[in-house]
């Protein structure tokens, strides 16, 4: 086995599908002969060529419709949004279009919209955003945050055959910091044969995954700020205070039961995600515990998310804005002490 | 190039066959390659189009119709015409006042019936109404609300045939309003560039809800928009089924054979309001007599007269027909239940 980047887990886990589907492609910004700005596509066009790695115009909302269109006809069509913050610009397609159209008329639209998400890495108000509590708001698709190697590689290979419309919402702070091993090898020179489409690794969308067990005090978190959640519990370990940290993985549907599980052991509940605070994803899963599991409740549930400001660029202030584990330690004794 | 007048392709071929056939000028309509029995089913078409909203109407004056209710009165020919064109594995996708083009795909007036009137026995079960709805078996996508969106979902339809090699033709249909959203833009260009097989009809019919073409846009005829996108434009007399269907069938064709998109703007009028509630007290009455004058079942009716492809008998025995069978249909839907309530929460999902 050989450990691989977030990065090259998400190229592996495109490509292993292209290989073992033809009806899965790619339509993107650059996607083909650049190999997308952060490399994440590279080689895909000289392996699968251009009638299935698709470079297409700066048309968000034109790329979305012709994946729908493509996936009514049977494809398993992958957008890459450049970065994720330009799918706003496809909102309607994937609000109106896509999210509600099995409900409606029982036409099922199976395709993957991904992109680098997140920030921690300067790119300011328009490279930076977090755009899943747009869309958790929307019936019909499902939106994953993978935070693991492992994950980035086993939610899209899920998402890319799951019957729905699946928003992939990758870090771009994980991109090359993470690395760990496949549980299937990888496959990234040309020349090599794809492992059988049943080698496994598959993650579940819909599950969250307990990152860390502890007896004290919960943190729920997704994403970047896995990571964060996972160095503060070891922080706050030398103090005495053990932190459990459930990494929800999807946030769309949300795992409830896990959610509900962790209350019960800890009774006392942190939710931390990289989102404006109102109208949060955050906010989603507080409402929950408040109202399923308020018996188990011994201290308010917290959150701790960004100022509802967009995203400043200077490095002063983009720490200021984004959680981090001094915040969370912080926010932790805190309630800890509740 | 852009045809931009409003003699494009699908009229030229008018004084060649005047000739041989003077009295079909009368109603001024275009050649046609079409024989007899095409020509009938076609008037067959036009006529269940306008008589399956004739009912609607009544149903929504009886109440019965939940929702709002759209007519494509006037707008017959280009529904009608332009569906003809295409080819069983052809896939359509049609809007509001698209009645005429979905009766063509197969779609039975009892499923417009219990859309309108929110059936459980409706095609979308009561999730959705009107002709919000669509079927991959018969070729058809069903619309949303927001206009343009299909154009880059069609445009995703042909791209995707082409990918499966299935020849198959991506037909969808926009107003003059809805050439002014990004996605018209948006679609058109990805789908000239890719260089798939669509067909975008841009019925220019006076009016999006109260505002004029002139508030739309600064030109006059939409067509001319196609040379942006380096595709043919061609503009039509949409209130002509057989100008209308000669003209989709050669961009058909162009697409079949890997020519790429083609743009089509057919000249029409809207007869009456946005919907059944909006009485159109904003149209100037005189445009409604001229377009009045102009109706497309109206002229068909004289072609096929005057150039003796019907009698006024066989004509006559088409509406009897239509009539019984809307009969049953109506009767059909009436009688369908309304859909369990618990259907409300099922679904969101495909499994």
């Amino acid at each position: 086995m050989t450990a691989v980047t977030y990065l090259e887990a998400i190229r592996q886990a495109m490509w292993e599908e292209m290989e073992n589907d033809p009806r899965v492609f790619l339509l993107g910004q650059d996607v083909g002969t650049y190999g997308g700005p952060f490399r994440v596509t590279a080689g895909m066009l000289d392996r699968f060529g251009p009638e299935r790695v698709i470079d297409t115009p700066i048309s968000e909302s034109a790329m979305v419709g012709a994946a729908i269109g493509a996936a009514i006809l049977g494809m398993r069509p992958v957008v890459e949004m450049q970065f994720i913050d330009f799918i706003s610009c496809a909102f309607n397609q994937i609000a109106n279009f896509a999210g509600p159209n099995h409900y409606r008329w029982g036409q099922p639209v199976p395709l993957v919209i991904r992109g680098p998400a997140g920030g921690n890495v300067h790119g300011s108000a328009f490279h930076s955003q977090n755009p899943e509590s747009y869309f958790q708001h929307t019936p019909g698709l499902k939106i994953v945050t993978p935070g693991t190697v492992a994950d980035a590689y086993g939610l899209l290979k899920a998402a890319i055959r799951d019957p729905n419309p699946v928003l992939y919402f990758e870090h771009k702070y994980l991109y090359r910091r993470l690395k760990d091993e496949l549980p299937v090898a990888p496959n990234l020179e040309p020349g090599r044969e794809a492992p059988p489409a049943d080698a496994g690794g598959l993650v579940p969308i819909g599950r969250a995954r307990l990152a860390r067990p502890g007896r004290d005090l919960s943190v729920v978190t997704y994403g970047a700020m896995l990571h964060v959640a996972l160095e503060a519990a070891e922080r706050l370990a030398a103090e005495g205070i053990d932190l459990e940290v459930l990494d929800l993985r999807t946030v769309k549907p949300i795992d409830e039961e896990a959610v509900l599980a962790t209350v019960r052991k800890t009774n006392k509940v942190l939710v931390l995600t990289e989102e404006q605070l109102s109208g949060s994803v955050a906010g989603e899963v507080a409402a929950r515990i408040a109202e399923r599991g308020f018996a188990w409740l011994d201290g308010p549930v917290h959150r701790l998310c960004c100022p509802d400001t967009p995203v400043p660029y200077s490095p002063t202030l983009e720490e200021a804005y984004l959680p981090n584990v001094d915040k969370l330690a912080a926010r932790v004794r805190e309630l800890a002490s509740y | 190039m852009a045809r931009t007048t409003g003699t494009g392709s699908a009229r030229r071929p008018r004084a060649a066959r005047s000739a041989r056939a003077p009295k079909q000028e009368a109603a001024g309509l275009a050649a046609t390659e079409l024989g007899p029995a095409q020509q009938l089913e076609l008037y067959r078409f036009m006529k269940l189009n306008r008589m399956v909203e004739e009912r609607l109407g009544n149903l929504y004056r009886q109440g019965k119709v939940v929702g709002g209710l759209y007519s494509s009165r006037g707008q017959e020919a280009t529904s009608v015409g332009s569906a003809y064109a295409l080819a069983p594995q052809d896939f359509m996708g049609p809007l509001i006042r698209n009645l005429g083009s979905m009766l063509v795909r197969g779609v039975k007036p009892r499923e417009v019936m219990m859309q309108y009137m929110a059936k459980g026995g409706s095609p979308t079960g009561g999730k959705d109404g009107n002709t919000h709805f669509g079927d991959v078996g018969r070729g058809l996508v069903a619309p949303i609300s927001m206009l343009g969106a299909l154009i880059p979902v069609m445009a995703g339809v042909a791209l995707a045939g082409k990918m499966q090699g299935r020849d198959l033709v991506a037909l969808t249909y926009i107003g003059d309003g809805g050439t002014s959203t990004g996605d018209f833009h948006e679609g058109l260009n990805l789908a000239a560039v890719l260089n798939v097989p669509l067909v975008v009809i841009a019925e220019h019919n006076g009016y999006a809800y109260s505002t004029p073409t002139s508030r739309q846009m600064r030109i006059k005829d939409i067509a001319v928009r196609a040379a942006a996108y380096g595709i043919p434009g061609e503009v039509v007399d949409g209130n002509d089924v057989l100008a209308v269907h000669a003209v989709t069938s050669q961009a058909v064709e162009r697409a079949r054979a890997g020519l790429g998109p083609t743009l089509i703007e057919a000249k029409t009028f809207r007869m009456k309001g946005h919907a059944e509630h909006d009485d159109a007290g904003y149209v100037p009455p005189e445009l409604f007599e001229q377009w009045r004058r102009r109706d497309p079942i109206e002229r068909f009716e004289r072609h096929l007269l005057e150039g003796g492809v019907a009698t006024a008998d066989e004509l006559a025995q088409v509406a009897a027909a239509i009539d019984a069978e809307l009969v049953a249909e109506m009767d059909f839907a009436l009688a369908s239940p309304m859909p369990p309530p618990e259907r409300a929460f099922e679904g969101v999902y495909a499994t």
